[in-house]
């Protein structure tokens, strides 16, 4: 009898958690197939011409996400080109004893970095507005003056830009990146770093040709995860980086925009067909980010032998 | 401990002197003198705890990667005191391999090129070269000589310490040092190790740490006994096996402690 009742309990168990799985499961098919539903007026009109496409001016129904699509990656790829030596750095400061920081000392920075992570979007982009701009200007003003032929900095600066809200995404991305990195270190076998030693290398080489080698593959799933969550990004963005989406802007010093700055910045006014654009680039964000996350996750469980210090 | 007779044409390599080791305040090596002849292996056994791998550890200035360790008094390598030395010179010229095989992550040609490469050696002719010469020595040459590419990790665990002897062997060292390499070891791959060893008697000077006294009796030229943090006794091996001064020594080795 008492076994009887243990295998219901089982069923049930089992049962619930199934249930639960296919719930997300539906909720995603469900997030999708409403988002198709809504944006197919824009598929039907512009096909995938739309993605590439520049211009925007709603009034006329004159509609690209190119620009947008251009602003997200470009804001990504270059926030995390800034944040991933730097979170990398941390992580190995934290791990490699260069220095003999104390173990107190240690977990304080490990600590701060974790709580850069904790900080809402909204106050990042608070402190970018009325902290980081202003701060900015002078250095913007000399690199514009002084490499304005170069392209990347062609146009004078405005306040809100790309060059703003990448530097604020750098820091949003750091935490995660960091936090990777430093427990793709510190599962490696303390072993290994001995070994370098005992064969003549400095700290240095020991980590750039040993441990980082070793662990690059993990670190280099969590830099794909950071882009991803980057890529996506709304609050903090929206707020510094200009929202100009018709045109792709190539200078760092000039206004931009995101689709997701695209979307929170438009979706309250927006009717009709320019509703389903939006939606449109919702799909395109989506797509973006789940290839991204994909090859992140695919990267985490490949994990070569290399990954993870000795079987 | 001076050896008195037998060593004539046998010259020393380095030399222990009035020497002491500090964890903080912990004197883990207590006042040690010895001396390790050139070419020869030299084996350090005693209890566990009494400081063989510490004493060990000291000559590739291993402790200097943790903070709070002090050495006292000297070490000399022919005639320089290595304790002064940069440590990386140190273990640019000593070589360790370790009681668990750590071979890195690379493939089996990389584990051995990475101390050429971080010395500077460039010239893939003779890295192939000291390569290949590094893993004959090592007597590993036969059985990896058509997979150098592959993982090192995939090697068993005899293959793999072989590899790290290799490893340790590829930068010409004055020294290799062996911190109980056989203990994780099944019996037929300790045995291939202790052969490789004594191969490499009269080409490079070994100092080995080891758990196994019959091991010591087999491979080595000259033994120290330690106990506590202090050399008990120095002496060819036969007389230490056979002929202790020392009642502590002739008890250790009869099995009596330890
Ligand atoms: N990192 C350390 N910090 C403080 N004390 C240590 C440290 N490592 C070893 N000791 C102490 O130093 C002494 C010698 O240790 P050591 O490891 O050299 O012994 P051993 O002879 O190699 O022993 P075993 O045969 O078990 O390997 C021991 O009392 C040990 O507790
Ligand atoms: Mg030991």
């Amino acid at each position: 009898m008492a076994l009887y009742g243990r295998k219901i309990g089982h069923r049930l168990g089992v049962s619930l958690l199934g249930l639960a799985a296919l719930l997300v499961a539906i909720v995603l098919v469900a997030l999708f197939l409403t988002l198709v539903v809504a944006a197919w007026p824009a598929i039907a009109r512009f096909g995938w011409g739309l993605i590439g496409a520049a211009g925007w001016a709603p009034n006329r129904q004159v509609f690209g996400l190119g620009p947008a699509l251009y602003g997200t990656v470009v804001s990504g790829v270059l926030a995390l080109g800034l944040a991933v030596p730097v979170g990398v750095g941390v992580a190995l400061l934290l791990t490699e004893e260069f220095v003999f920081l104390p173990r107190s000392l240690q977990g304080i920075c490990g600590f701060l970095i974790d709580l850069l992570a904790a900080i809402p979007s909204v106050v990042y982009g608070l402190w970018g507005i009325f902290v980081l701009i202003p701060a900015l200007g002078p250095l913007a003003a000399w690199l514009h003056g002084v490499l304005g032929d170069w392209v990347l900095f062609a146009t004078p600066f405005l306040g809100r830009g790309m060059l703003p809200a990448v530097l604020v995404l750098a820091l949003m991305v750091l935490p995660t990146i960091a936090a990777i990195a430093r427990q793709s270190l510190g599962s490696l076998d303390r072993e290994l770093r001995v070994a370098a030693m005992a064969v003549g290398a400095t700290r240095w080489e020991a980590v750039r040709g040993v441990l980082l080698p070793a662990a690059g593959t993990r670190i280099l799933g969590g830099v794909l995860l950071a882009l991803g969550r980057a890529l996506g990004e709304t609050m903090a963005v929206t707020m510094l980086i200009g929202n100009v989406p018709d045109r792709i802007e190539a200078s760092l010093l000039a206004p931009s925009s995101t689709i997701a700055s695209l979307i929170a910045n438009e979706f309250a006014e927006a009717r009709g067909l320019q509703v389903a654009v939006l939606m449109y680039g919702a799909l395109v964000l989506l797509g973006l980010v789940a290839g991204v996350h994909g090859l992140a996750e695919g990267i985490l469980q490949w994990r070569s032998p290399t990954g993870n210090g000795r079987p | 401990m001076e050896l008195a007779q037998d060593q004539l044409g046998t010259q020393v390599k380095a030399q222990v002197k009035n020497f002491s080791f500090f964890y903080g305040s912990n004197k883990a090596i207590k006042d040690v003198d010895l001396e390790v002849l050139d070419c020869k292996v030299t084996s350090m056994i005693g209890p566990s705890g009494c400081g063989k791998t510490t004493l060990l550890r000291c000559f590739n200035r291993m402790h200097d990667l943790y903070p709070g360790t002090r050495y006292e008094g000297e070490i000399l390598l022919e005639s320089q005191n290595l304790l002064s030395l940069d440590p990386i010179e140190v273990r640019m010229r000593i070589g360790m391999v370790f009681q668990k095989p750590n071979p890195f992550p690379k493939s089996i040609f990389e584990n051995i090129a990475y101390g050429l490469r971080i010395r500077g050696v460039k010239d893939k002719g003779v890295i192939n070269e000291r390569v290949e010469r590094a893993l004959r020595d090592a007597a590993i040459w036969d059985e990896v000589k058509d997979r150098l590419k592959d993982m090192a990790f995939n090697l068993s665990g005899g293959q793999q310490q072989r590899l790290c002897i290799a490893r340790a062997l590829a930068t010409d060292p004055e020294i290799l040092l062996f911190d109980e390499p056989t203990s994780a070891l099944d019996p037929i791959a300790t045995a291939s190790i202790e052969e490789l060893v004594i191969g490499l008697k009269g080409k490079v000077t070994i100092l080995i740490v080891t758990h196994n006294m019959q091991q010591a009796v087999r491979i080595s030229d000259y033994t120290a006994f330690m106990y506590l943090g202090e050399l008990v006794e120095f002496d060819r091996t036969d007389v230490i096996f056979n002929n202790a001064a020392q009642q502590r020594t002739r008890e250790y080795v009869s099995g009596q402690f330890g």
